[in-house]
């Protein structure tokens, strides 16, 4: 059974329809002692189908450990959006710890729409300080499934 | 954020999935955010406000 609405799916069809760049999200996963990644998958498979700027590629947490610690990932489930511009595969440095469930779907679909070339929403001021972060900085927002 | 600077990555955590990730950052409400595991910011605030908190206490982005 499809865990996305007919009309959410009719909704975010048209949402992604307005992509202009390619967006795939990588999962990592495990297969033992990791009772989301399930749901996860099945949450993530939902999205293909709904647009073919939409791809998942799955990353195994233990067998490919150097390919998530190049992404900053340490466990599972989690995902990390790449999108595609022009011939470049580019890193957005958004990641989701997590099952995208509750809400944190909605982050997940922003966070989308945004690789595949959404303008930013935030405001011109915002978005001029933070081009003027110099160092590296790790930012992680704690949220719960609801 | 983290799409506005090529220096920031952002983590969305889902803190009941990752109860010592949400106890190493004491999480005691949502949403948290912590910045370099130096600023914290509890609740949603404005944009504008979320912005100058995030950064001014590191010292970047004035």
């Amino acid at each position: 059974m499809a865990l996305i609405s007919p009309s959410d799916q009719e909704r975010l069809r048209e949402s992604f329809a307005e992509m202009t760049r390619p967006v795939r999200l990588l999962f990592f996963t495990q297969t033992l002692d990791c009772e989301t990644c399930l749901q996860t998958r099945q949450i993530l498979d939902e999205l293909p189908p709904l647009s073919d700027k939409i791809a998942i590629e799955e990353v195994n947490l233990i067998l490919e450990a150097d390919k998530a610690k190049t992404f900053g990932i340490d466990r599972a489930p989690a995902i990390a959006v790449m999108y595609q511009d022009h011939e470049e595969v580019v890193d957005s440095r958004i990641r989701f710890l997590g099952a995208p469930a509750g809400y944190e779907f909605i982050s997940l679909v922003h966070a989308v729409l945004l690789a595949g070339g959404r303008p930013s929403q935030l405001s011109q001021e915002s978005r001029a300080r933070l081009a003027a972060v110099n160092r590296l900085v790790t930012m992680q927002v704690f949220t719960t499934p609801t | 954020m983290a799409f506005a600077s090529p220096q920031i990555t952002a983590y969305a955590v889902e803190a009941t999935e990752f109860p010592d990730l949400a106890r190493r950052y004491r999480v005691t409400g949502v949403p948290k955010t912590v910045v370099d595991d130096e600023v914290e910011i509890l609740g949603a605030l404005p944009e504008s406000a979320f912005v100058e908190q995030a950064l001014s206490k590191l010292g970047i982005g004035n």
